[in-house]
């Protein structure tokens, strides 16, 4: 469908690249709605749609009604009660899935970075035996997301808990180790490519000058390649964050939990009841994430671009 | 298995500290600076301290064979790091340790659980299983002596002191059969009530904990042929014996009521002649059962199909209706004399930022047919029921999906849009080709050959796009006809998840894992085919 209207916008750029412009001010309305005036309708239409679900779960959370029902109308009733009520409950500590996420998601995105910096680093700069096939390897092996293995992952866990408790079931450390297991994989795809921008003649130049190889990567290449590094960090943050399936299984403890857990149980069994509680809690758990998102959102852009194009 | 990983994680976990051995490469010899070496020796000896220690906790829970694996892959690790060669593998040990730990084993012991009846009420081996059903089905011994009881309590566990008829005076706990002890009080009737290091539990506790002190049972000896001492009220213990007698050298359980016997019925269970199950079985490879359970149990065939087929209806619409959308909102801001054209990016892009598990969240609650906001306030009142209709929900979770996916699809058609070569455009249309002609005939070719391995990418995840749908519907609205808890808009990998975690129907690991196996085949087949796809288009443009 959306290519049969198509044809109006190109058309449209067709006569204005034809047209000489001196006469833009004077247009008729016509002209500038077929040109451009259109452009704008459905910009403000596909933004209505992008945006109303966030501004009504915004205003579920500052409703002190508390209920679905209560949110059938926006922004009349304002109020901290959702608020309060979400730090208040002792049951379901939201802080503390605050924090765990924080703490998860921040770990294993810097080791995600380091460990397919690391990576990147040898398939980039160095030559050896299953360089290619490891290569191929790793990106059929990110064909198939963990979470198909969520069953095997969870009675691992359970059965390595037995030999060492800090790592089983329950425990953070034993995610961020499951979490690591999809370091590698389509990050270090990504960080392969932008490795291979940085001319090979820098390292050389250092290595000439004594530097060891620890020193050229610590030194010479992962200055260079920050914006990739960020983009990865910054994917891989997102993703855990969002995390659901191996996060619910993993972490049974409320006080353990991490965001996604936590906020679906809150509107697993009584969806309507604790709404307002709920979106005071979605609230609070989107605007790092977006606020970051945004910050960063060129460089997302690009790694995105950049991957696509590389495969 | 899970040993080996634990001394490697733990190496791994140690790596990432500052510095990377320096080890001189071949052909040019650069000394290794003193602090590469101290950073270098620390970072293993940590390592090799952990494995240590795991090595030592695999030797005392007796896992051999793990212990073996445990031993091998701290031997690697030394060896990477001490010799001089072999600087990839230096770089990539770290990274590929967790690779093969967590994606690479898991795949394997996935497969190898489809092949056994792991499960509720199939956990363990079959000793485990006739231990616990010794231990579950106990009577009170209708003629049994009367201890004197008393409840003790020691760093949060429960223990029963008891003085027998004969007055000799015994301490045991759940996992603690009876032993004899020494008692430092006595109570008025000349009973044990005290020992040296327990706290005796006093009448208000003992109410308030009577659920507890009815679950203690204490094993009278090692042997659970001779049963356990339990107290209803604190203050007399009975013996109870095992209902089911287990005769160890014909391996079958005898009801001592009733005198039915339970034979291994070879499937995991003890079974009667008359097919009643006992309710703990064990563990017990089933070959092929699950997938052939999988497509021939009338219970699970139909629902089945239809996951399937929804699932790749779900991926291909999601892709196709993202896909169209993002690129007709890319052609149409790819203007860049459009007024107000970043408030509008980063208006519409902000779905893609939200946060996933919670957009599928917070438009259950827009779509709620009672309480809902477009049916209470935007359609006034209607009840147009959204999410609990079989075709109106699955039309509701490809929406929401559209939602949540055309932002990036935007982002990234934007992008290829404007990398594309102005020369060939303008060539055409010297040529006189008109703009439709163009975006058909050159501009859709070049962005597809750019764009495939991202459509390809995007059906991938689509296909398992856990979150909107369990978030959204739960994979409702459920089926009928079946006791399994699938519906409507459940796909592959939810219906995976139900089956292995969801409440209320029983856990069963094998049958869930013996499906994800078929998602695997699924996505193998399909980046196989893809994959080709992909390059015969490029060679095709080329």
């Amino acid at each position: 469908m959306s290519t049969s209207t198509m044809t109006a916008p190109a058309s449209g750029a067709g006569h204005d690249a034809g047209t000489p412009v001196p006469l833009q001010r004077r247009r008729s309305f016509g002209r500038w709605f077929a040109d451009k005036g259109w452009r704008h309708i459905v910009a403000i239409l596909a933004t209505v749609f992008s945006v109303f679900p966030l501004l009504y779960v915004l205003s579920a959370a500052l409703n002190p009604d508390g209920t679905m029902a209560g949110a059938s109308t926006l922004f009349t009733h304002f109020g901290w009660g959702n608020f309060e009520a979400l730090f208040a409950n002792q049951e379901r500590p939201f802080g503390r899935w605050f924090a765990n996420t924080l703490l998860i998601g921040l770990v294993t995105s810097a080791l995600t970075v380091f460990l397919g910096a690391m990576a990147a680093y040898a398939f980039s700069r160095m030559r050896f035996a299953g360089r290619r096939v490891g290569l191929l390897t790793l990106l059929l092996l990110q064909m198939f997301p963990q979470l198909l293995t969520v069953v095997a992952i969870f009675l691992l866990l359970n059965f390595l808990g037995d030999i060492i408790p800090a790592i089983g079931l329950g425990s953070s450390l034993g995610l961020i180790m499951v979490y690591l297991g999809g370091a590698l994989g389509v990050n270090t795809y990504l960080m392969y490519g932008f490795f291979n921008t940085v001319p090979l003649s820098l390292d050389e130049a250092a290595r000439i000058d004594g530097a060891s190889h620890v020193q050229v990567f610590f030194k010479i290449i992962l200055p260079l390649v920050t914006p990739i590094l960020a983009v990865v960090g910054l994917l891989a943050f997102i993703a855990i964050s969002s995390e659901f399936v191996i996060a619910s299984v993993v972490l049974t403890d409320p006080e353990s939990q991490t965001l996604a857990v936590g906020l679906y149980s809150y509107v697993a069994q009584q969806r309507s009841e604790n709404w307002g509680v709920f979106a005071a809690g979605a609230v609070l758990a989107a605007i790092p994430v977006m606020a970051l998102f945004l910050f960063l959102q060129r460089y997302i852009t690009t790694g995105l671009t950049a991957g696509g194009v590389k495969g | 298995m899970a040993g080996t990983t634990l001394t490697t994680s733990s190496t791994s976990r140690a790596t990432p500290g500052p510095g990377k051995p320096p080890t001189p490469r071949r052909p040019k010899r650069t000394p290794d600076s003193l602090m590469g070496t101290v950073a270098k020796i620390v970072l293993l000896g940590f390592v090799d301290a952990i494995a240590v220690f795991v090595m030592f906790q695999l030797v005392a829970s007796a896992e051999w064979l793990i212990l073996a694996i445990c031993v091998v892959v701290t031997a690697v690790v030394n060896w990477i790091y001490l010799r001089s060669d072999g600087l990839p593998a230096k770089y990539l040990a770290p990274g590929v340790f967790f690779l093969l730990l967590f994606q690479v084993f898991v795949m394997v012991f996935s497969t190898y659980i489809a092949f056994t009846n792991y499960g509720d009420g199939h956990n363990s081996s079959k000793a485990d299983a006739i231990e616990s059903i010794q231990l579950s089905a106990q009577e009170r011994v209708p003629d049994s002596p009367q201890y004197a009881a008393s409840v003790l309590e020691k760093g949060g566990d429960l223990y029963l002191l008891v003085t027998a008829p004969d007055g000799a005076v015994k301490l045991g706990g759940n996992d603690q059969p009876l032993q004899d002890a020494t008692a430092s009080t006595t109570g008025p009737t000349g009973a044990a009530a005290g020992v040296e290091g327990y706290t005796t539990l006093d009448f208000a506790t003992l109410l308030q904990r009577q659920q507890q002190i009815a679950e203690l049972k204490v094993p009278i000896s090692d042997d659970a042929e001779d049963g356990s001492l339990r107290t209803a009220d604190g203050s007399t213990a009975y013996v109870y014996k095992p209902k089911l007698s287990y005769d160890a050298a014909a391996d079958t359980f005898t009801d001592t009521t009733t005198g039915t016997v339970y034979r291994d019925s070879g499937e995991g269970t003890f079974a009667a002649a008359d097919g009643t199950e006992l309710a703990t079985g064990w563990k017990i490879n089933v070959g092929l059962d699950n997938f052939t359970r999988a497509f021939t149990d009338p219970n699970l065939q139909g629902p089945l199909l239809q996951v399937v087929l929804w699932t790749f209806a779900f991926a291909l619409l999601s892709v196709a209706s993202t896909f169209a959308l993002g690129l007709f909102l890319a052609i149409v801001f790819n203007r860049a004399d459009l007024r107000g054209k970043k408030i509008y990016r980063v208006l519409m892009i902000l779905p893609y930022a939200f946060p996933a598990f919670l957009s599928g969240l917070v438009w259950s609650g827009l779509l709620n047919p009672e309480f809902g906001f477009i049916n209470n306030a935007l359609l006034g009142g209607a009840q147009i029921p959204w999410l609990t209709d079989p075709v109106l929900a699955k039309v509701s979770v490809l929406v929401v999906n559209l939602w949540l996916g055309y932002p990036y699809m935007f982002l990234v058609c934007t992008g290829a849009l404007q990398s594309l070569p102005e020369d060939v455009e303008e060539a055409a249309r010297m040529d006189g080709a008109g703009a439709w002609r163009i975006f058909r005939a050159i501009k859709l070719p070049l962005l597809l050959v750019s764009l495939t391995p991202l459509l390809i990418s995007s059906f991938a995840f689509n296909f398992n796009n856990f979150n909107v749908i369990y978030m959204l519907t739960g994979g409702g609205p459920r089926f009928d006809g079946t006791t399994f808890d699938i519906g409507g808009t459940d796909i592959l990998i939810t219906m995976v998840y139900k089956i292995a975690f969801g409440a209320g129907t029983g856990r069963d690991y094998g049958l869930a894992s013996a499906l994800a196996i078929i998602i695997f085949i699924i996505v193998a087949v399909v980046s196989a085919i893809s994959f080709r796809q992909t390059k015969s288009l490029e060679e095709i443009n080329r």
